[in-house]
């Protein structure tokens, strides 16, 4: 094994923030969170729309890069090696910290290329037919599409779609998978498909998933962080709490989590 | 990280990627260089034709014209004339009288004519902008030794006499005036046909005719006439304008020509030509603007009950009419830079007459360029070269106003 | 209570009967107008479809009384290799293979540097540099096709000449003005290129990006690919353009059909050729004159196809994202 990296930190989560604050521009539209993100575990990140849920989210895999002008202050630590280190660069980031988006969106390619297109430009050195087919089988995909791998990706339904875009991201065989508000697209039927999904998926994967369907974060997920704005003026969003999804459930320490989840505001 | 990051079935190479990355970036950033090195160089070679030394030989010597020690240039009007009178033929003088009684014309012009007609200067040799300023001294020498009668100028030939001048087939006297009045003329009557018929449709298609299929059809086909080249529409000009119509075009049935001479090749019919041609981009234009118009403001006009001429009227074009007009002044940019049509529709070679009316025959500015250039004679290109820079002003003066108020239509939303 | 609600019904009706009252009135009068204005605003719409017809008419006609000509036959004309009316050879290859060379050396030039300066506005270049770059394409694009010429016949083909040698590249010669209308046609195929580009929805970027793709490997494997109709629409019309394409060659291209491959010399194409015959002395129904029409209707069908090609494409790629 080779030396750490200078800046290594203990860390015994898979990810974490420390004093994460992201910046667009002049604007900040997230303050100072500190969460942990706990490996094989699915961690939900709820809160009011406009309060920074995707912002953060985001900055998990540096693509709040892809828009100039964002800056970032705090760490964030990837198994104690923090991301936004100067000497890391982004690609590498992002293909051990996959994304999966709110609406469905697979390359106009087909199914197989879909799949194959990332292992490809990342030098996989095995065989690709079989990458394909775990991938698709991990996503709960392949007896739909075996006989029609040839076909275009946006030939097959919105569930599927989705489900097609998990199995692309879990060709690179990444560590952590972000879902950015996954079912909110799709209908009650392929959303239950997906919750089943990622129950199976964190056997293998770290899952960090962004929902406003707070049913949906109640019953899937181990780890819930509430996020909210920290006052009117400044619009800036920030972690009011972060515990088991039980306990924001059901006993909540913040008043502010407890109106939310009980419904009576949000 | 790079541990942490690692896995051993793929060969991940960032850095490889990243060069490869750079690689390409510098290539199509050359590209784009080479796009910019080619505006440079197509400009920089106009300035070059248009300047330089040219080597003079004067076939009279205008020092042997001075009268009483007073040189040409200083001298009145009527010593001028009897210079003139002097050193040309007699039947030659009586025709300068005809054509225009020297009583109407100035000092100068007739300074012009002992120009043009006594002291004759031919250009023995013409040479670049660049070559005159890196070879200089070897021009020179060059010239003292081949043409030992000549004088050696370095002259623009962007002056403002050119543009005054009228068109003559020698090349020092040459101008553009013809042309530019010709192109004018032209202008005019494209307008004239163009913008009526082109806001209207755009009225039409947009305000009146729902998504028919007469509609339809209608608006592929003018986005399929955007895409004919110009060449076939000076052949329909040739063809309705110029023959089928020549009684119109040539102002037969108006009395206005003289039957012997009259034909269909005239500033109406190019004007006719070129405006069919930038139709479609002032129906497209216009289009977009009209469809700019926020629905709410035709409703609350419908809502006192307006009718929808008057809805259209008073309200969709007057909040349209930036776009319009910007629409408008692209068209005209394209009508003044097109040669072909109208070259195929007639327009006349050796004219030097200003255009008086839509039934006179014409020249235009690109067609004297077309001319120019087709010389053998160095000095016609720079001719040429010099009118290219007068026509690229125009176009400029055209589009930076087209922007301006694109800018000014867009800051109102 | 009934009675009220009649009382009720009879004033609502009289009050809209009062009222049609009063607009039958009005609509009565300003009738007339609104119809007068209504036709004479159908009669601009339809006017672009004159000018179609027009042309096909015109040209559809000339044309015919060129192929009844007894010296014309069409075999012939597909088989000849000179043109020469006035002696009786009719063969379209000179004009044809001319226009073709000066066309393929033209998209030679522009889709590769059209493609590059798309790809490099549209992913890599800053907003800067974009204000910097779109002006110049502006400009290129509305310098007069004259001016390109007389750069083609100043510039280029002493270039070409000091390159190649003054025996082996002619005075007038294809390459010259198939170079320059490269440059003449790149920034309509940037422009319609970068705008294919930029249809490509951002999520698919954002896809691509979270994969851990290059900037490179999105723009190259899946944005260019995903925009791959649009740019073949905007080559066709690119060629359309180029064969349409006039007096770049008129100029610098030569003047006289001859039929050789080699780009090095002078050879007149279809548009140079109807420009130079109708520059000089045309006379009505002449072998001359009918010949134009007929080339005429051979480019106007020619580009008329690229174009729909074109738009069909066009079409079908919009489709598919929206």
């Amino acid at each position: 094994m080779a030396q750490p990296l200078p800046n290594h930190e203990y860390s015994k989560y898979v990810l974490e923030t420390k004093g994460l604050g992201i910046n667009y521009g002049d604007f900040r539209a997230v303050v100072n969170v500190n969460i942990p993100i706990k490996r094989h575990k699915i961690t939900a990140i709820i809160g009011p729309s406009g309060c920074g849920k995707s912002t953060l989210l985001r900055a998990f895999n540096r693509m709040n890069e892809l828009f100039t002008g964002t800056s970032i202050e705090g760490k964030v630590l990837f198994e104690g090696e923090n991301l936004y280190d100067p000497a890391v660069d982004p690609v590498e980031v992002r293909y051990r910290i996959g994304m999966v988006f709110q609406k469905p969106n697979p390359f106009p390619k087909s199914i197989y290329e879909n799949i194959a297109w990332g292992a490809r430009i990342h030098g996989f050195k095995g065989k690709m037919d079989d990458l394909v087919e775990s991938c698709l089988r991990q996503a709960a995909l392949w007896d739909e599409v075996k006989d029609k791998l040839k076909q275009s990706g946006l030939a097959l339904s919105g569930g599927q779609q989705q489900r097609l875009c998990i199995a692309r991201a879990l060709a690179v065989q990444p560590e952590v998978i972000l879902m950015d508000e996954p079912a909110s697209a799709l209908d009650p039927i392929a959303t239950l498909k997906i919750e089943e999904l990622m129950q199976d998926l964190k056997k293998d994967y770290t899952i960090v998933i962004v929902t406003h369907n707070m049913q949906q974060a109640a019953r899937a997920s181990d780890y819930t962080a509430m996020m909210m704005l920290t006052d009117r003026q400044t619009r800036s969003g920030t972690v009011i709490e972060y515990d088991d999804t039980k306990v924001i459930f059901t006993n909540p320490k913040d008043k502010r989590t407890e109106d939310y989840v009980t419904g009576r505001f949000g | 990280m790079k541990e942490k990051l690692a896995n051993p079935e793929y060969n991940v190479n960032i850095q490889g990627r990243n060069r490869g990355g750079l690689i390409w970036q510098w290539i199509f950033q050359a590209f784009t260089v080479i796009g910019i090195i080619a505006l440079t160089a197509l400009l920089l070679n106009i300035i070059n034709g248009a300047f330089g030394y040219v080597a003079l030989e004067a076939r009279v010597d205008p020092a042997t014209l001075a009268v009483d020690g007073v040189p040409l240039q200083d001298q009145n009007k009527d010593q001028l004339i009897s210079a003139l009178k002097a050193n040309i033929s007699i039947g030659a003088y009586n025709k300068l009288e005809k054509d225009k009684p020297f009583a109407k014309q100035s000092a100068a012009d007739v300074r012009q004519l002992i120009l043009e007609r006594v002291v004759r200067y031919d250009v023995k040799k013409s040479w670049t902008l660049w070559e005159s300023i890196t070879r200089a001294n070897k021009i020179k020498t060059e010239a003292a030794e081949s043409y030992p009668g000549a004088k050696l100028e370095f002259t623009s030939w962007l002056t403002p006499d050119f543009i005054a001048r009228p068109q003559s087939s020698e090349a020092l006297t040459a101008g553009i005036r013809t042309a530019i009045l010709g192109s004018l003329w032209t202008i005019l009557f494209t307008l004239l046909i163009a913008f009526p018929l082109g806001v209207g449709a755009a009225i039409y298609l947009e305000e009146y005719a729902t998504d028919s299929w007469h509609n339809r059809m209608i608006r592929t086909n003018i986005n399929n006439l955007a895409g004919v080249p110009s060449i076939v529409y000076g052949i329909l000009g040739l063809a309705i304008f110029v023959r089928t119509l020549e009684p119109l075009t040539s102002g037969e049935i108006f009395g206005f020509a003289d039957p012997s001479t009259a034909n269909g090749r005239t500033v109406l019919a190019a004007g006719l030509t070129l405006g069919l041609l930038v139709l479609p981009i002032i129906i497209i234009n216009a289009q977009e603007a009209i469809r700019a118009v926020p629905q709410s403001l035709r409703k609350a006009s419908y809502g006192i009950g307006a009718t929808k001429w008057q809805t259209v009227w008073s309200h969709v074009l007057p909040n349209a009419m930036p776009g319009i007009l910007t629409g408008t002044i692209l068209a005209i940019s394209r009508a003044i830079g097109e040669t072909a049509p109208l070259v195929v529709v007639g327009a006349s070679t050796a004219i030097s007459f200003d255009p008086s009316s839509p039934f006179s025959k014409f020249t235009t500015l690109p067609i004297q360029i077309y001319q120019w250039t087709s010389r053998p004679q160095d000095e016609f290109r720079s001719l040429a070269a010099a009118a290219i820079l007068v026509l690229l002003i125009i176009l400029l003066s055209l589009n930076a106003s087209a922007i301006l108020l694109r800018n000014r239509f867009s800051r109102r939303y | 209570m009934l009675g009220t609600e009649i009382m009720e019904q009879q004033k609502k009706m009289s009050l809209v009967s009062s009222m049609e009252k009063k607009t039958s009135s009005l609509r009565g009068r300003r009738r007339v107008g609104e119809t007068i204005i209504q036709g004479l605003l159908f009669f601009s719409g339809f006017v672009s479809i004159f000018t179609t017809l027009g042309i096909v008419y015109e040209l559809g006609k000339e044309a015919l009384l060129f192929f009844q000509m007894p010296e014309v036959n069409i075999l012939e004309s597909l088989t000849n290799t000179k043109w020469q009316p006035h002696t009786g050879n009719f063969g379209i290859w000179p004009l044809v293979t001319s226009t073709l060379m000066t066309t393929v050396i033209a998209m030679l030039i522009a889709i590769p540097l059209g493609l590059a300066v798309a790809i490099y506005l549209s992913e890599y270049a800053t907003p800067r540099a974009r204000t910097i770059l779109k002006p110049i394409l502006e400009v290129l694009a509305g310098i007069p096709t004259i001016v390109y010429g007389y750069f083609a016949l100043m510039f280029m083909t002493p270039l070409l000449r000091s390159i190649f040698g003054r025996d082996v590249v002619e005075i007038y010669n294809t390459a010259s003005a198939g170079l320059v209308m490269g440059i003449l046609i790149l920034p309509l195929i940037t422009s319609m290129t970068e705008d294919s580009l930029s249809a490509v929805p951002r999520s698919l970027r954002e896809a691509a990006y979270g994969m851990g793709g290059t900037r490179l490997e999105v723009a190259l494997q899946i944005v260019l690919p995903a925009a791959l109709s649009g740019i073949a629409a905007a080559i066709i019309i690119g060629l359309s353009r180029a064969i349409g394409e006039t007096m770049i060659v008129a100029v610098a291209a030569g003047a006289g059909p001859n039929f050789t491959l080699n780009p090095f010399k002078g050879a007149e194409t279809i548009t140079g050729h109807i420009v130079r015959i109708s520059g000089g002395d045309l006379s009505y129904d002449s072998i001359d004159y009918n010949s134009i029409f007929a080339l005429g209707l051979l480019l106007f069908m020619i580009t008329l196809t690229l174009n729909i090609i074109s738009q069909r494409i066009v079409r079908r790629f919009r489709e598919v994202y929206e």
